[in-house]
């Protein structure tokens, strides 16, 4: 109900947890009367102070780079599903509303996670767009995206799996970092369900591409030409200096298409702020 | 006590894997006591041979569902469940030929709990196993001492979510609520965790090894142990 039951149970995960915080015990005893008297939205804020105290953590320059990176992604998913939810007629009732919905909420909680982790040191989301409001037709690329649901899938299919590459381009640099880089997979990971889903929503739209799936094969399997740079590297079937396609199968050796679909590639930072820069991303 | 045991809190919010409720219906020729034990080692190659240990469980699963298709499986299904099957093969080939003579022997697999004339039966089993995978994929990353098999791991365990959300929409496909758990409350953590907001919200679960492997040992005939690892 408060936060010392978060503690408890934190001791119960960790029993030199009291031991390792003793010295700033004074810090903690503040903590805890602030955490008694604040909202319950606050408390994230009490826990990363908490995990500062307790573990003496720091973000190096690297990882809060790293981390404003992602942010300005979530931000810009966040801000185009809201706006998506918001726009008469287009996302249609049932399946696509749930889905759409789901998504809109944990992209949103993204942001949260991320601000929170930061604290100070995030980035503001008016410094995106123009004042904070982006241009989702990518400067006319996608001018229908408010007003045609099928474009609009399009562009989340790109948002996504390249959110998917993003993270993935990001990991080397969190290397041994268990907090930031454990959190950076968990949502890299949602970010993958969301694409699997994206992608099975196109498949059942008459107008979709008709050979989507929810993995992707190939390079640009989205039937959209303008998304054609967001998959550049996808094609890859070597990985650790093995060529996946000479390794055995069930019958013969593994298929092109397999080869690129188990493996999903990553994107360099610069790679991905030039694919999101027609939107407005900093 | 180290930083993970903090971890252990952290993510114990989450409430994962039907494959865990099916864990009563053990046959005794898989009872842990009477199974030989093998560790999956240290460092690097233990953690890959724990992935190939995860993708060798994987790819046996479904060879065994096209094989023998459950009542009433569609084409979409069948399409989706074949292309599944293909990628956790070449995901066990991969780790097979990057470990080498360091490779874990051939696992042999024991699915005697899973029905698999049963749609629901499959699904929920399919959706137990990628859950986990990517569980463990997750958790165990932050060991991972070489970039390139961390970058590795970070290309498989997408296409694992991938699979997941894939085969969760499938189960969904003609009900009342279709759409609605490729990224529930099962595998992504809750606003709130006893009553207070959790600062993991919106964040996907992840397991120690020591915490998956008690539920790979259920499906395999020997005992699986990384005891060099948390």
């Amino acid at each position: 109900m408060n936060i010392f039951n978060i503690l408890e149970e934190i001791e119960k995960a960790d029993p030199d947890f009291h031991d390792r915080i003793n010295p700033r015990r004074a810090a903690i005893k503040n903590i805890t009367n602030f955490g008694s008297k604040i909202a319950v939205t606050a408390l994230p804020f009490a826990m990363r102070t908490i995990f500062q105290k307790a573990y003496g953590q720091t973000l190096p320059q690297s990882v809060t780079n790293i981390l404003n990176f992602a942010l300005k992604l979530e931000f810009l998913e966040s801000a185009f599903y809201t706006q998506g939810l918001a726009a008469k007629s287009l996302v249609p009732t049932g399946g696509d509303t749930t889905a759409i919905t789901t998504m809109s909420t944990q992209e949103k909680a993204h942001v949260v996670f991320l601000q929170t982790t930061l604290g100070s040191s995030a980035i503001l989301q008016t410094t995106q767009g123009t004042n904070g409001t982006y241009d989702f037709t990518a400067g006319g690329l996608f001018p229908t995206v408010f007003t045609n649901y099928d474009t609009f899938l399009a562009v989340a299919n790109g948002f996504e799996d390249t959110g998917v590459r993003a993270y993935k381009g990001q990991v080397p640099g969190l290397i041994g970092n268990q907090t930031v880089l454990t959190a950076a997979l968990s949502i890299h990971s949602v970010e993958a369900r969301h694409a699997a889903t994206i992608r099975q929503l196109r498949s059942l739209r008459p107008a979709g591409p008709a050979t989507i799936k929810p993995w992707i094969t190939g390079a640009n399997d989205t039937g959209n030409a303008n998304l054609f740079n967001n998959y550049v590297g996808e094609d890859n079937v070597i990985q650790d200096n093995i060529t996946i396609t000479s390794l055995n199968a069930l019958n013969g050796t593994v298929a092109v298409n397999t080869a690129t679909e188990a493996f999903d590639e990553p994107l360099t930072l610069a790679q991905v702020l030039s694919l999101v820069a027609p939107f407005g991303v900093k | 006590m180290e930083r993970r045991a903090f971890f252990k809190y952290a993510g114990a919010g989450v409430a994962i894997l039907g494959l865990a409720g099916s864990s009563c219906k053990k046959s005794a020729d898989n009872n842990p006591a009477k199974k030989s034990t093998i560790d999956v080692g240290s460092g690097d190659t233990g953690i890959l041979n724990y992935a190939y240990a995860l993708e060798q469980l994987e790819a046996a699963f479904y060879t065994q569902v096209i094989a023998t298709p459950y009542t009433g499986i569609t084409a979409a299904e069948t399409a989706i469940l074949t292309d599944i099957r293909d990628h956790e093969i070449a995901h066990r080939a991969f780790y097979k030929a990057a470990l080498g003579s360091g490779a874990l022997a051939a696992l042999v697999t024991d699915f005697s709990q899973i029905n698999f004339a049963d749609r629901t039966n499959v699904l929920d089993a399919a959706k137990g196993f990628e859950d986990l995978g990517v569980a463990a994929y997750n958790g165990v990353a932050y060991l991972i001492q070489d970039a390139v098999n961390l970058t590795i791991a970070g290309k498989i365990v997408s296409v694992e979510a991938r699979h997941s959300a894939a085969i969760r929409n499938l189960s969904t496909t003609g009900t009342a609520s279709p759409f609605s758990t490729f990224a529930d409350a099962t595998v992504i953590q809750p606003s709130t965790l006893n009553n207070v907001a959790n600062p993991y919200n919106g964040l996907e679960a992840w397991r120690l090894p020591s915490q998956v492997l008690p539920t790979v040992n259920q499906y395999i005939t020997v005992n699986l142990t990384a005891t060099k690892l948390p």
